[in-house]
């Protein structure tokens, strides 16, 4: 079933990795299999951040297929050639895991093109590029990706989460959640839910260029909300185009370097609790999420069918 | 008395005077008969005392724990229950077959006071999905807002919400009362079969879809009908009944009744009304 948490300081900043992560673990029973964190960080916003992977994590209950380090380091060798020949230059480097790593890149040119050439490196998927955003997901609940990812420190002033249950796809980082809005900088994307079009909206965007990096029918959202922007459409247009442009029942979390939004089906099929005050907007699947980083008695509601809402830092 | 404790399996819906036959078909079934009444007795539930009060704080419980500890404090005389910090838990206070009064300081997560039979409960918070759940009798204050699938399936009470509701709520009801103070969502009395649901503000869109009977009123603004549901006259008695149902479940205060939408059922299905007369009266 899923379970999407989010939440967006107004006028500050926080500790948003752990709020986040209390969210999501209080969404555990909601989906185990993987979990993903698309934190919108303090930064001097003069690099990009590019979280990437150059394999799967293999451990019990993946379904991928278990590689050679060493094949890992070969992925990982091309990509830097790469990112010299697209005159990126690599200001800090870190390899969190053997197969999670970590830039920050002086760049200045084309994200599209960018992206195109370093995933042509088989096996190489970039998990976020922004200059604020790091999206980190992988196999397991909210609280042991945390800790395997060193997330509870994180300052910053939105982020949005989701703890997932594989239904559809495997259980891997590719179909995990968030999703990075290729190839716009700072753009993510989590859902609850089930996309009822996904091949006939896929293969309409796949025309127009866009790339799917996995059969996870919420990757769509992503990509169509990024379609629409690269068309002129402003994020909160490109949210109203899709309650009629996607088909099926569905909540989704869209965020910005700046902003972050909601939209809801019109069956209002999927659970979405919201809490919303001057400084804080914080909203999950179910109000324990919210119940984390907020534990006195507040007033939450559930969004009507058919919502949309953006709010800005 | 019927003693359910030793009766067997076969013989324990009879002994409770529910049925006095195999049940072969809905139109077949034989309700409780209320001459039994005094002969009647409810498995898994107390004499309690409502001047015996007590406070039970669950921050630390899980709901599991907490519903246990609540079984345990009926079962020692204690007619109301204050449960501190429930801080949105699910399924808090189901399952409750007795006369209780139950008070919720706080807010609860799904599920609550779920297939309840007679407690009067007061939530001093907003409740999550599917609250009252299969209620079949007592009375339910949200003091705050509530989530989707209000009411789903009640078969009697009443279940109050001072605030807004999520969608489909009431859907599948087959009896009871629903009231809502504020607003609900797309497909409010979804399926509904019996019973009547109050909203005083607006609903979304697809009211009463493919409803089979009952009654809805609305205050506000109408989203769009659902198929099978269509407007009908409001009459004496329907205001009458309105105004003193608004009355006893205290919200509404100089509310204009007179003015509501009634919606029903458009659409007669076939052998539906063969019901047995008891089972109306049940439902109704």
């Amino acid at each position: 079933m899923c379970g999407i948490a989010g939440l967006i300081h107004r006028g500050k900043s926080s500790n948003v990795g752990q709020e986040l992560q209390g969210m999501l673990q209080a969404l555990k029973h909601r989906g185990e299999d993987s979990t993903g964190y698309a934190l919108y960080g303090d930064t001097d916003g003069k690099n990009f951040i590019m979280r990437f992977k150059v394999g799967e994590n293999v451990a019990e209950g993946s379904s991928s297929v278990k590689e050679d380090i060493s094949v890992y380091d070969s992925r990982k060798r091309q990509v830097d050639i790469f990112l010299s020949e697209l005159g990126a230059k690599i200001v800090k480097e870190e390899r969190i895991l053997p197969y999670s790593l970590r830039y920050e890149i002086e760049y200045n040119n084309d994200l599209m093109e960018f992206s195109k050439k370093i995933e042509s490196v088989p096996g190489v998927e970039i998990l976020s590029m922004g200059k604020s955003l790091e999206v980190i997901k992988d196999l397991g609940n909210a609280k042991a990706v945390c800790e395997r990812y060193n997330l509870d420190k994180l300052i910053g002033t939105h982020a949005i989460g989701h703890a997932r249950m594989a239904t559809e796809s495997g259980v891997d980082i590719k179909s995990a959640h968030p999703f990075w809005g290729y190839p716009f900088s700072d753009v993510s994307v989590v859902h609850n839910g089930q996309l009822t079009n996904y091949w006939n909206n896929r293969r309409m965007l796949e025309n127009k260029g866009m790339r799917f990096m996995s059969e996870c029918d919420s990757e769509l959202i992503a990509v169509y909300l990024a379609e629409k922007m690269r068309s002129g459409a402003s994020l909160e247009e490109g949210m109203k185009e899709s309650l009629t442009g996607l088909d099926g029942v569905f909540t989704y979390f869209v965020a910005t370097k700046d902003s972050l939004g909601m939209a809801k089906d019109t069956m209002a099929a999927k659970p979405l609790v919201l809490y919303e005050s001057d400084d804080l907007v914080a909203m999950g699947s179910e109000e324990i999420a919210i119940r984390s980083v907020l534990p006195q008695e507040i007033d939450t509601y559930d969004p009507f069918d058919g919502m949309v809402k953006v709010w800005q830092i | 008395m019927a003693n359910l404790k030793t009766s067997d399996k076969k013989t324990k819906a009879q002994s409770m005077g529910l049925h006095t036959e195999v049940l072969t078909g809905k139109t077949q079934q034989k309700f409780f008969n209320p001459d039994e009444a005094e002969n009647f007795f409810y498995w898994g539930t107390y004499d309690v005392d409502f001047n015996k009060r007590t406070d039970l704080d669950v921050q630390n419980l899980d709901c599991k724990e907490a519903n246990r500890k609540i079984d345990e404090l009926m079962s020692q005389g204690y007619g109301t229950i204050v449960i501190k910090n429930p801080q949105g838990k699910h399924s808090l206070g189901v399952g409750i077959l007795n006369k209780l009064n139950l008070i919720f300081e706080g807010s609860l997560g799904y599920f609550g006071v779920g297939s309840i039979d007679g407690p009067i409960v007061r939530i001093n918070g907003r409740v999550g999905w599917s609250c009252a759940e299969n209620m079949m009798a007592g009375k339910v204050v949200i003091e705050k807002n509530a989530g989707s699938c209000f009411g789903a399936a009640i078969r009697g009470g009443d279940l109050i919400c001072k605030g807004s509701v999520g969608a489909r709520t009431g859907i599948d009801q087959k009896g009871g009362t629903i009231i809502i103070g504020g607003d609900a969502g797309a497909f409010t009395g979804f399926m509904m079969q019996r019973g009547r649901i109050i909203i005083l503000g607006d609903v979304g869109i697809n009211l009463g879809d493919s409803m089979y009977d009952g009654t809805i009123f609305i205050g506000g603004k109408i989203g769009s009908f659902g198929s099978d549901a269509v407007e009908s006259p409001m009459t004496k008695s329907d205001i009458d009944w309105l105004k003193r149902k608004l009355k006893v479940a205290e919200i509404g205060d100089n509310f204009d009744v007179s003015k509501m939408t009634k919606v029903v059922a458009g659409k007669k299905l076939w052998n539906y009304d063969a019901l047995e007369p008891t089972e109306k009266k049940g439902a109704i």
